[in-house]
């Protein structure tokens, strides 16, 4: 068994060695299939970071009557905690809200010397809400419409915006749709043309393969080879297309923070150094291995 | 010992039906010579693919040794074909692979150490005379070396069959008559060979066993046989 390896991993380097011009034409197609699957990778994360730092401005907020007391109001943020859909609940107290609207303001002189003359606090208590989910927000809407707390609420910003709240869960989600959809498009497309390539590149074998099976090769010794050189298609052009990708994050890094200032596609590049050219060479090596074995199938019947 | 009992093939294409063999029935006994002749479409390709498995009849047995071709898995033909020797017109090297290699291969795939591989393929590539190209590629080599190197390739195994298909077809008369040489020296060291050829030359002048084929039947047998046909 390991002398049967070791020469089928053998004759899949000379193959690949002597096959030079196929080798390089697959690897080629190869490199740019995995591209697109890292550009998909990419497009996906810098989506994702853009819909969630615009579903992060989304919030609701609750302001108190004067009346509502400190316990009052902490006893509704803790029920509002304990539902599933909220992800959290902050208390902004009068003072806080006088000192934020302070410090907000301090440029305007004007507003600071209005807010001198005042004997008392204007400002409501509030409470700052985010859900987990845009789509959430109508639900902890209407628990806070409950009779019960309509005593202590003055009113809840929802209403106002929930129209553009609407619109944002729309834009969302069809973002999502759509990244999905054109993951699974572009990737199949991928697929399939390393697939053909691979499959050309043993039909362009299979008078070979018929001669090995003739001089009493078994199905496992023809096969071995053309999966070892699937395997080295996989590794160098998993690593090639890592390395392809490097310089050009490094140069466009730059505009996408422009754009999304939570995205910094360079840091994301380097902290996933390791598994991004994992995946490349996990995903490179799969496909060489199972577009081999499945193009050779039907050349084996000899 | 090789026997055909009652074997007929027939190709169906494009809704046609061609009898390539009718009702073939032989023996071939251990360390004979057999010529297998007749014109192009007569069924000496048809029978020397049954005898390798890469066809199967739709009628009748062949019979190799223990092997009953026609009932082996295809998952267990190589076992079958590791003894027998085969070669062709068109001589079948890997052509990615050098004459060393393209001999090697037939005794790795057999799981054969190493150290023999080195110590037998090149006495073979010695006997057929090809000992100064042993890394040459099928490519920078001529028909009738070509044909040497299948030859060392078909015998590094010690066979109990070596089977010929044309294999002079795409030689000149000169090395025609080397290559029958050399079947015949292996011959007398003990291996059965079948040649399927149309040469009438190399036929009369072997005088040997021959089979003779028309559309697909036996129509002739002869211990001592000519080319008759006409």
């Amino acid at each position: 068994m390991f002398t049967a390896l070791s020469r089928i991993i053998k004759y899949g380097f000379l193959g690949f060695w002597r096959n030079g011009w196929l080798s390089t034409a697959t690897i080629v197609v190869m490199i740019l299939a995995l591209l697109v699957f890292e550009g998909l990778i990419i497009a996906n994360v810098v989506t994702q970071t853009a819909l969630n730092s615009l579903q992060d401005k989304i919030d609701i907020s609750v302001y108190f009557k004067g009346e509502a007391s400190e316990d009052e109001i902490l006893k509704i943020k803790s029920s509002l905690e304990a539902m599933t859909e909220v992800k959290k609940a902050d208390y902004i107290s009068k003072d806080k809200a006088l000192e934020i609207f302070r410090s907000r303001h301090k440029e305007d002189e004007t507003i600071s010397a209005a807010l001198e003359e005042l004997s008392e606090n204007p400002l409501a208590a509030s409470l700052n809400i985010k859900a987990y989910d845009p789509q959430n927000y109508q639900a902890i809407n209407t628990y806070l419409e409950q009779d019960i707390y309509k005593s202590s609420i003055e009113k809840i910003s929802y209403a106002k915006n929930a129209t553009v709240i609407n619109r944002l869960i729309k834009i969302i989600d069809t973002f999502k749709n759509l990244g999905f959809l054109s993951t699974i498009i572009f990737a199949s497309i991928a697929v399939l043309i390393t697939f053909n390539t691979i499959r050309l590149a043993i039909y362009s074998n299979r008078e070979e393969i018929g001669i090995m099976r003739l001089v009493g090769a078994s199905n496992f010794f023809v096969r071995g080879p053309y999966i070892v050189e699937g395997l080295i298609y996989g590794i160098i052009s998993g690593l090639l297309s890592f390395l392809f990708i490097v310089p050009f994050v490094y140069y466009t890094s730059h505009y996408v923070e422009i754009f999304i200032p939570e995205m910094n596609l360079w840091n994301y590049i380097v902290s996933n150094s390791i598994i991004l050219p994992g995946y490349q060479i996990i995903f490179g090596i799969s496909l060489g291995i199972i577009s081999s074995s499945i193009a050779i199938r039907r050349y084996l019947h000899i | 010992m090789i026997t055909f009992q009652n074997v007929s093939k027939i190709y169906k294409i494009n809704h046609h039906t061609s009898n390539a063999l009718e009702d073939v029935s032989f023996t071939i006994n251990a360390k004979e010579f057999v010529s297998i002749v007749g014109k192009s479409g007569a069924g000496k390709s048809t029978i020397i693919e049954l005898l390798t498995g890469e066809e199967k009849p739709d009628k009748g047995k062949v019979t190799i040794g223990s092997y009953e071709v026609n009932k082996v898995k295809s998952s267990k033909l190589p076992y079958l074909r590791r003894h027998l020797g085969v070669i062709f017109q068109d001589f079948r090297l890997l052509p990615n692979k050098t004459a060393f290699e393209n001999v090697a291969f037939t005794l790795e795939v057999a799981g054969r150490p190493q150290a023999e591989i080195k110590e037998f393929v090149p006495q073979a590539l010695e006997m057929v005379g090809l000992s100064n190209k042993m890394y040459n590629f099928p490519r920078e080599l001529s028909g009738g070396e070509k044909q040497r190197v299948a030859i060392a390739r078909a015998m590094i195994n010690h066979p109990d069959v070596l089977i010929a298909d044309e294999p002079t077809g795409n030689l000149d008369p000169v090395n025609t008559a080397e290559i029958i040489k050399i079947l015949l020296k292996i011959n007398e060291l003990g291996t059965t060979i079948i040649l399927a050829t149309h040469n009438k030359d190399i036929v009369n002048e072997l005088k040997k066993r021959v089979i003779i084929l028309e559309d697909g039947k036996i129509i002739g047998d002869e211990e001592r046989g000519k080319y008759s046909l006409t």
